[in-house]
């Protein structure tokens, strides 16, 4: 059945289920921190493998069957039933999708455990509870905001207020230690969480945290603002919760299940990262062998306050790199990869214009139901004051047809407004997948960063290996022993070492940030494909169903006019 | 609803003579004449009698609107009391004038007007039908020039007298201090000048709100266009099985989006037009009611110059016998006058009274039959549209197929 796989797992195979139905899959290696088991990272990363085929020790403990937690409801309702059957086995193949976290319920479909009893499109957690306990579940909802107020700050007398908002996560995951629990937390969390994963986690798609939308504090307080930062904080949550490796990262789970403030650095304002940097700024200038980036820096972005050296550094190296008309040691031979690049900003514009595009079709479309609305309204006046004017039979009839053709009406705009309303969720992927579209900027970003880390590192080695040479060749020369000389060599030898050993981080590290890129694309790309289909299906599905409806609804007073008309001594026309 | 009319009218209204052959009218050929400002459309006016007897060969004249025009202000005129079928509007901006949608419009709505003359007891045997029908065109355009010309002496002399009535009316009234005209008192007319009334902003309304749909409907067949070209690029960005899909998609948006647009067509003409023709005619309907309640007062007036005078008579045969003979003669004079203008009034009376039954039969037949087009029009688009987008879904279920090939090594 799954041939490939099969060889594989075997070990995985003992801790999972034995439903013939699923294959087994592994799940992404959680091995997110950057400042432990590299080494074991890159085991794990070896080859090109695609990300369902990995294995390797260190998570037999863990290892879980991942069901594939997008099977769309849209399957479902496929009426072939053969097809489904496949594409249900297929699934498995599969790691969880990206849209899972924005997969939108489809004709029907109500989320019937929405704490606050709305229905919530976006959310992915309607879609995982209809599956058997024993997969890879990790449900988050937001709800409750409080307000709260802040203890007085320095300078501001009363305490500023802002929202609270409740946390609450239902998982199976081993690593949780708990199925059910909740915090609460104010959105400059999600700003931290959001920053520490992209620090974290570079080179993976990751996805892009609500904005944080500059208002003053009287937007703040509406109602309308705090119930649309919640819906999207909770499609925030379900996103990350979706993806097979930051749905694993510590830096989530912290902020899920730890209880009091949250334990993870925020970048501080601008005023005291400057600071920072120029209290470094001597150091580095002046200094110690600081001068060279650590090694375990070198596989850190250069970061704003605190790296100024480092960044001058870069920069120049990146001029270089324009400039220079020297080609730097290390260039992004991957031709396919800005290939790739170009071909998805083509994508990205492309996508952007039907966005609109549909944006507009779904005005068009509500506008033609609201006036058919209107109009019908108008004909049923019409009939109402007709057929109590009516002083011949002839006139009753007619009364009569126009009060079934007005409230036809009225049901067809009912129709055209409803299909409306669904056609909106399947399309809205459009503007879901274009939201996407930062995250892969911001993933290319980090790969671009790693890189000029890499140069600048290598020509700083560079550099630092000529002088060494000079002054070996300047002691050759000189049959005395300078010991000035001497001490200033062995420590350079040390620099060169010290830089030796950065510039391997830098380069593994970018290295890593590659492969992370490659098959996150490759995941993108299939979740792409599979969602943009469902899309199309389901839109033009729901196009079919209500333009059925709305035909027989029109049909059938059609019809019934006609015999309304030709009896007209008869006073038996149907009533409606 | 206009082919109704083109039958002889079936029985059951006062007969037109047994003799009157039935006519087929209608208005073709739209052609542009003239040059720059003094451009304007001319129209192929064609009329077949489709009597068994005497079938005539079919007589082509050309006209253009102020003709029709002229004919309708005749009718006015002379028909008191009967409901003169409308005309289109004049336009009321310069450019619209030769828009291709507009003439079509004002094409339709001058056939259907000739053709609602044609078919009305009284009006189709209007000598001035007869010309606009077939005068040949230096006839034609003499009559025109005579008429116009003395327009204003055309007036019989009871029309001269009334002019002048009305002016001694308002005297008269402002020096007895009666500011209100006098109108008429009956409760049973008042209920018809009510229903008219609330019907004309039903279905003002009504004509309001198809307009609205059509031009809606224009706009989501502009909109889905512009979908189906954004979602085609994107296909081909895409490629592969999705690439497909998106185009097919577009192709299918594409293929509605004509649809629409010709539909929002037929729902302007068959539908929005229709309508607002009813209103215009409600409109003429009101002209009548005005006319006659401009009976009513004249002939209340001249029936009180003539007690009036009447008085003054008998004063007379008492105060200044030398006046009495003269006095006598202006008295029957009166009478007359006054006799004449009941007996106008009463007309209007009873030929509103029929034709507001006619109204009602001819309405209830046309918006009958008016919506039950809607509907179909409707069905049928609705029908359409589910068949278009229902070709798509075995395509996408091949090309869902395809990409869960793509990702299964081939095992």
């Amino acid at each position: 059945m799954m041939g490939s796989e099969d060889d594989d797992s075997q070990e995985a195979r003992l801790f999972t289920s034995t439903d013939a139905m699923e294959s087994l899959v592994l799940d992404q290696t959680p091995m997110p921190h950057p400042f432990l088991s590299n080494s074991d990272y890159r085991i794990a990363m070896s080859g090109s493998m695609p990300l369902n085929e990995s294995h390797h020790p260190l998570i037999s403990s863990t290892s879980q069957k991942s069901l594939r937690d997008s099977f769309r409801k849209g399957f479902q309702d496929s009426p072939n039933s053969s097809s489904r059957q496949s594409l249900r086995e297929a699934d498995f193949v599969e790691p969880p999708s990206y849209a899972d976290a924005i997969f939108t319920p489809y004709m029907g479909d109500a989320s019937p455990e929405h704490e606050n009893g709305r229905e919530v499109g976006s959310s992915s957690s309607s879609s995982l509870h209809s599956f058997p306990t024993d997969t890879d579940t990790l449900v988050i909802k937001v709800t409750q905001p409080q307000k709260s107020q802040e203890l007085g700050t320095s300078l501001v007398p009363g305490g500023r207020s802002y929202v609270t908002y409740l946390i609450t996560t239902r998982t199976n995951i081993a690593e949780y230690k708990g199925t059910d629990f909740s915090v609460r937390r104010r959105f400059r969390d999600v700003v931290t969480l959001a920053d520490r994963l992209a620090d974290a986690y570079r080179g993976y798609f990751i996805p892009p945290r609500p904005d944080k939308r500059i208002v003053e504090s009287q937007v703040m307080q509406k109602v309308e603002f705090i119930e649309q930062r919640r819906l999207a904080l909770e499609k925030y949550l379900s996103r990350l919760a979706a993806h097979p490796v930051l749905r694993r990262s510590n830096e989530l789970r912290l902020f899920l299940q730890f209880q009091g403030k949250l334990p993870l650095t925020p970048n501080t304002d601008m005023a005291s990262r400057m600071l920072d940097g120029a209290v470094n700024l001597p150091r580095q200038l002046f200094g110690d062998s600081s001068a060279v980036v650590p090694p375990q820096e070198a596989s850190q972005p250069a970061k704003g306050g605190r790296d100024l050296v480092r960044l001058f550094k870069e920069l120049k190296q990146s001029v270089t790199n324009e400039w220079g008309g020297v080609k730097p040691a290390v260039v992004d031979e991957d031709r396919a990869f800005l290939e790739k690049k170009e071909k998805l900003q083509d994508f990205q514009r492309q996508l952007g214009d039907a966005s609109q595009q549909a944006e507009t079709l779904v005005k068009a479309q509500q506008e033609v139901g609201e006036v058919m609305g209107e109009l019908g309204l108008a004909l049923i006046k019409i009939a109402k004051f007709e057929s109590e004017e009516a002083m011949t039979n002839t006139q009753r009839v007619h009364a009569n047809d126009t009060k079934r053709i007005g409230t036809a009406t009225i049901k067809a705009s009912r129709f055209y407004r409803e299909a409306n309303v669904q056609s909106v969720k399947h399309l809205d992927q459009l503007h879901e997948y274009l939201g996407f579209m930062e995250a892969l900027h911001a993933a290319y970003a980090d790969r671009s960063n790693a890189l000029l880390t890499v140069q600048t590192l290598m020509a700083d080695l560079e550099a630092n290996k000529l002088k060494v040479e000079k002054l070996n060749q300047a002691a050759s020369k000189f049959f005395g022993v300078d010991k000035n000389r001497n001490r200033k060599i062995e420590e350079l030898n040390e620099v060169v070492k010290v830089n030796e050993e950065a510039r391997d981080c830098s380069q593994q590290e970018y290295d890593r940030i590659k492969e992370r890129n490659r098959t996150e694309l490759e995941r993108f790309e299939k979740d792409r494909r599979k969602d943009f289909l469902n899309m199309i299906r389901g839109f033009v599905m729901t196009q079919v169903g209500y333009a059925e409806k709305i035909s027989n609804v029109w049909t059938s007073v059609a019809e019934e006019s006609v015999t309304g008309l030709f009896t007209s001594s008869s006073g038996s026309s149907t009533s409606n | 609803m206009v082919s109704r009319q083109q039958s002889s009218r079936p029985g059951g209204h006062q007969s037109p003579t047994a003799e009157q052959p039935s006519l087929s009218i209608s208005v073709t050929d739209p052609v542009k004449l003239g040059n720059g400002v003094q451009s304007y459309i001319s129209y192929r006016v064609s009329t077949k009698t489709t009597n068994q007897e005497d079938r005539g060969p079919e007589k082509i004249v050309i006209r253009r609107y102020s003709d029709f025009v002229w004919l309708h202000e005749r009718l006015v005129e002379k028909y008191k009391g009967i409901f003169i079928p409308p005309l289109p509007e004049k336009s009321a901006v310069e450019k619209f004038r030769f828009s291709a949608e507009f003439i079509e419009v004002r094409r339709r709505a001058l056939d259907v007007f000739l053709k609602r003359i044609a078919s009305h007891p009284h009006l189709r045997s209007s000598e001035d039908l007869k010309n606009f029908l077939t005068a040949d065109e230096e006839v034609w355009a003499m009559e025109k020039a005579r008429l116009l010309g003395g327009s204003v002496f055309k007036k019989n002399p009871v029309d001269f007298l009334q002019m002048f009535k009305e002016v001694q009316t308002k005297v008269t009234d402002v020096v007895l201090g009666k500011d209100k005209p006098l109108e008429e008192t009956d409760s049973e007319y008042e209920k018809v000048k009510r229903y008219v009334e609330v019907l004309e902003e039903h279905l003002s309304e009504a004509q309001k709100q198809s307009f609205r749909l059509v031009k809606r409907q224009r706009e989501l067949g502009q909109a889905l266009s512009e979908f189906g070209k954004a979602v085609k690029s994107l296909g081909d960005c895409e490629g592969g099985p999705v690439g497909r899909a998106f185009s097919g998609l577009g192709g299918q948006s594409d293929i509605l989006s004509v649809k629409l647009q010709l539909q929002a067509q037929e729902l302007l003409m068959k539908f929005e037009e229709p309508i607002k023709e009813y209103v215009r005619i409600i409109q003429s309907i009101k002209n009548v009611m005005a006319d006659r309640a401009q009976a009513y007062r004249l002939q209340k007036d001249l029936s009180e110059a003539f007690k009036l005078k009447e008085l003054n008579l008998e004063k007379l045969r008492l105060v200044r016998p030398d006046k009495v003979a003269e006095a006598e003669v202006e008295v029957r004079e009166m009478k007359v006058q006054s006799d004449v203008a009941r007996a106008r009034f009463e007309d209007i009376v009873r030929l509103m009274a029929q034709e507001m039954e006619r109204f009602q039969e001819e309405k209830a037949k046309d918006l009958g039959a008016i919506l039950q087009d809607f509907a179909r029009a409707q069905a049928q688009l609705a029908a359409d549209t589910a068949d278009a987008w229902r070709t798509l879904l075995p395509e996408l279920d091949q090309c869902s197929a395809e990409d869960m090939q793509t990702l299964q090594p081939s095992s």
